[in-house]
């Protein structure tokens, strides 16, 4: 690792002050910005720890009825505490181990936005919220492609809302070395239509399969995905899979996630 | 550069740091308390598994600056202080969890949290716990049978394949 200094504020808006810094750069629970700072893949001046801050902890219900999660909240902490949303709390609950869970946090995951991470596919699959210190953004507005989000320097993720559908279920494929998804599909079922986002596949990161939501917007059961099928054209090609056989198991594990959802 | 100061084992422990120190470097370079072994560096293998204010981590990916104010427990506080091994130890020598014990230390980490939040884990779940734990001496069998034995329960009907 390169050499930098380190802040760890206990307050929001001294974690905002510190990030005004010169090259500085926050750091969540560090399970992904730690092994990348040791390969020298970044190096910021600054890091400003997000751990000490409490007030971006913790898991509440909103006046709509929504899952509100701070965004300081660990993955093991979801996994405990998102109860009323059970597919949410089950994804938690299989991110990486539990040392991992332990230390990783939503917003942390949000802001990497890598295209295999599990927390894009909820938060778009669930057409939730996210909320920084500066705005609110709907989270078909926060993906942009390949570990990029519309989050501006300096802007901290304090909270995600997640409205809480009548079913939902996330399938994932586990590229077995990394735990990662090779694929991962998460369907969620409203009232008004059926969401689904994938992760792990795409060049482009997360995205919803519209082909697939209005299907099961129709008739929410395996059956109704009978025929559709994505092409391996701009789908992630590598050692562990083909852009086609990443494109087959979108399709798969979309009727493994329905099926499930029931 | 700056100071940390933490509780290891009970004990109070301050130390200068760097940004860049991480728990585990700052435990075992400062500290002196190399029992928390270093086996990836890159999250992976757990061997550097220590409690964090009551939880699991993996000290080789967390920053020593992190741990400011917090109980830290190594497996250097595992083992009471005249020597008598704590009950997770006692069953894995007994069980013959260990062949070479690398990962002996993170191992015994991991099954303390384990048996901490759930005090009675089924063998499914013992091996979901410990998916963070790698053993290259491929043990699990009997690092298995070790937990479930420090957790009370019979082992005489598992064998050891």
């Amino acid at each position: 690792m390169y050499a930098f200094e380190i802040d760890r504020p206990n307050t929001l808006a001294d974690a905002v002050k510190a990030l005004g810094a010169e090259e500085a750069q926050a750091l969540g629970g560090g399970q992904t910005l730690i092994p990348a700072l040791k390969q020298r893949l970044a190096s910021p001046a600054r890091l400003v720890a997000l751990s000490g801050v409490a007030e971006i902890k913790g898991i509440c219900t909103g006046d709509d009825g929504a899952l509100c999660i701070g965004g300081g909240t660990t993955h093991a902490d979801v996994a405990a505490g998102a109860g009323a949303y059970p597919a949410l709390a089950a994804l938690a609950a299989n991110i990486g181990d539990p040392a991992v869970r332990n230390r990783g946090t939503i917003g942390g995951s949000l802001a990497n936005n890598d295209p295999s991470a599990c927390y894009p596919a909820a938060v778009l699959g669930s057409g939730a919220t996210v909320v920084t210190t500066n705005r609110q953004i709907a989270a078909d507005d926060f993906f942009e492609g390949m570990f990029t989000t519309t989050l501006e320097d300096g802007e901290i993720i304090t909270e995600v809302r997640f409205p809480v559908p009548e079913a939902a279920s996330y399938q994932k494929f586990e590229q077995p070395a990394s735990r990662f998804a090779l694929v991962g599909v998460f369907v969620a079922r409203f009232a008004d239509g059926v969401r689904v986002a994938v992760t792990g596949a795409s060049e482009e990161g997360v995205f919803r399969w519209s082909e697939a939501e209005a299907a099961l917007s129709k008739d929410f059961a395996p059956a109704a995905l009978e025929g559709l099928s994505l092409s391996g054209d701009g789908m992630i090609s590598d050692l562990h899979g083909s852009g086609d056989y990443r494109a087959h198991l979108v399709a798969v594990m979309t009727r493994r996630a329905v099926a499930a959802a029931g | 550069m700056p100071e940390v100061s933490m509780t290891v084992n009970g004990k109070p422990a301050k130390g200068q740091i760097e940004g860049r120190t991480l728990l585990v470097d700052f435990l075992r370079d400062t500290l002196g308390l190399t029992g928390t072994h270093v086996g990836c560096d890159t999250s992976q293998c757990g061997a550097c598994v220590v409690h964090v204010d009551g939880r699991a981590v993996k000290a080789c990916t967390m920053f020593a600056a992190e741990a400011e104010g917090a109980e830290i427990r190594t497996i250097e506080g595992m083992a009471e202080p005249d020597g008598t091994l704590h009950p997770i130890q006692a069953a894995f020598r007994e069980h013959h969890g260990l062949q070479c014990g690398f990962c002996t230390p993170g191992m015994v980490m991991s099954a303390a949290a384990l048996l901490a939040e759930n005090p009675t884990p089924t063998e499914a779940e013992v091996r979901d716990y410990l998916e963070g734990n790698i053993c290259r001496c491929t043990g699990y069998h009997n690092i298995v049978k070790a937990i479930l034995a420090a957790s009370g329960q019979d082992v005489s009907r598992i064998a050891a394949e």
